[in-house]
């Protein structure tokens, strides 16, 4: 038995956090993206094709799971850039609260496009 | 005689990597630290428990054990911080291996700081005479942020990279090396950035910053680790890596 090989405590903090939904963004979007080139191939396949893809998307559940899509893609990109700050300019204590302020980005971003398809 | 208040439940790890957590009743104090807590373990009640200690003032860097799932100094922990409901969980620090109950070997751990090239390569002998650095000198600065490092091996139990990857230096060389990186009388960098730029070295580090977050120095090596990215970059980039 090794209980203490569990790190719970040493990842208990924001900085962390913000890796989990980094990594889990970027892992999801890999899987998306076949999706979407499969859509995009339809387009070469003539306007018939691509329309009974683009009428699929018309239903709520796709447009829920678009939402949910553009909330990892906003998550994925503010954090990227985040981590882009915290490696490349010179450390500030103001870049712990850069994971609240991509928090609140991706947010937005996410809720504005609610708002847009709804 | 004692009541359940003033008594603490502290569970110990017992064993080498194998093992097992044996529970213990140790009398509350005030102003009582971890260390005094596993010190009366060993003194009161199994002489056969083994840990490490020496200054228990927060210099020497040798009593940090896991204490309730988070790597400390023991030392300077005081049970009141950390002690939920009376509850201590007591393990040896993670990512190296256990020797015995609370000791863990930190060979490794000191030999990666050498692999970063952690000692000082003097570029002048003893008939030379002093550097003048001046206190306000950005590098001075950033080598002054990132020296009081006590080599306690808390980062380096936080850093899920090491338990990835037990190749990767780790927070703590790193932050030495950058440390020497803005040593303006050192002159062993080549090698240096060459030593960290590798597979196991600084890009391998993904910012968790658990190491800063849990160093009782309040060093920040994710900044130095930072650092050193930018500098073998820089490098690389100007054909001197
Ligand atoms: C939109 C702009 C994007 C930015 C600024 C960005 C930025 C980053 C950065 C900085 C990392 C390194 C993280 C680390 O060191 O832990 C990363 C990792 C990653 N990205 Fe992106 N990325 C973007 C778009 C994407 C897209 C579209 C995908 C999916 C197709 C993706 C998938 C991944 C994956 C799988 C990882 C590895 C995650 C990990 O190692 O934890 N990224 N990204
Ligand atoms: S910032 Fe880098 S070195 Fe520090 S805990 Fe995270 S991965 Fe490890
Ligand atoms: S950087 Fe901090 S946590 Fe890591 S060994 Fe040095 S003093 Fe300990
Ligand atoms: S005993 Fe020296 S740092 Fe704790």
């Amino acid at each position: 038995m090794r209980p203490f090989r569990l790190a719970g405590g040493s990842r208990d903090h924001p900085a962390y956090w913000a890796f989990a939904v980094h990594r889990l963004s970027g892992l999801l979007l890999v899987l998306f993206l076949p999706a979407h080139f499969y859509v995009l191939s339809r387009a070469i396949q003539g306007a018939a094709a691509l329309d009974a893809v683009l009428a699929w998307t018309e239903g709520p559940l796709v447009k829920a799971a678009e939402v949910g899509l553009i909330l990892l893609l906003a998550a994925h990109l503010t954090g990227g850039l985040r981590l882009l700050a915290v490696e490349f300019l010179p450390w500030r204590d103001w870049q712990k609260t850069l994971i609240a302020v991509t928090a609140g980005v991706s947010l937005l971003i996410g809720l504005g496009f609610l708002i847009n398809v709804a | 005689m004692a009541d359940m208040a003033s008594m603490l439940d502290v569970s110990v790890w017992r064993g080498a990597d194998e093992g097992r957590f044996v529970s213990y009743p140790v009398p509350r104090r005030e102003n009582q630290t971890v260390l005094d807590v596993v010190t009366y373990v060993q003194r009161r009640l199994d002489a056969t428990l083994a840990y490490r200690f020496s200054c228990r003032v927060g210099m020497c860097g040798s009593c940090a054990m896991t204490v309730n799932g988070v790597a400390r100094w023991t030392c300077r922990t005081h049970v009141g911080r950390v002690a939920k409901d009376g509850r201590l969980r007591i393990a040896p620090l993670r990512n190296m291996p256990v020797i015995k109950d609370l000791s863990v070997d930190m060979a490794g751990f000191f030999a990666k700081a050498a692999r970063a090239k952690g000692a000082f390569r003097p570029t002048a002998d003893r008939t030379a005479d002093f550097a003048v650095i001046a206190p306000d000198s950005p590098r001075r600065r950033r080598a002054d942020a990132a020296i009081e490092c006590i080599g306690c091996g808390v980062c380096y139990a936080s850093c899920d990279v090491v338990t990835w990857n037990p190749d990767y230096l780790g927070p703590a060389a790193l932050n030495r090396a950058w440390t020497l990186v803005n040593d303006e009388r050192d002159g062993g960098n080549r090698e240096r950035l060459a030593a960290v730029a590798g597979d196991a070295g600084c890009h391998a580090c993904h910012s968790h910053q658990s190491c800063m977050e849990r160093c009782p120095k309040h060093l920040n090596p994710t900044e130095s680790i930072a650092g050193l990215k930018r500098a073998t970059v820089l490098a690389a980039l100007t054909g001197k890596l």
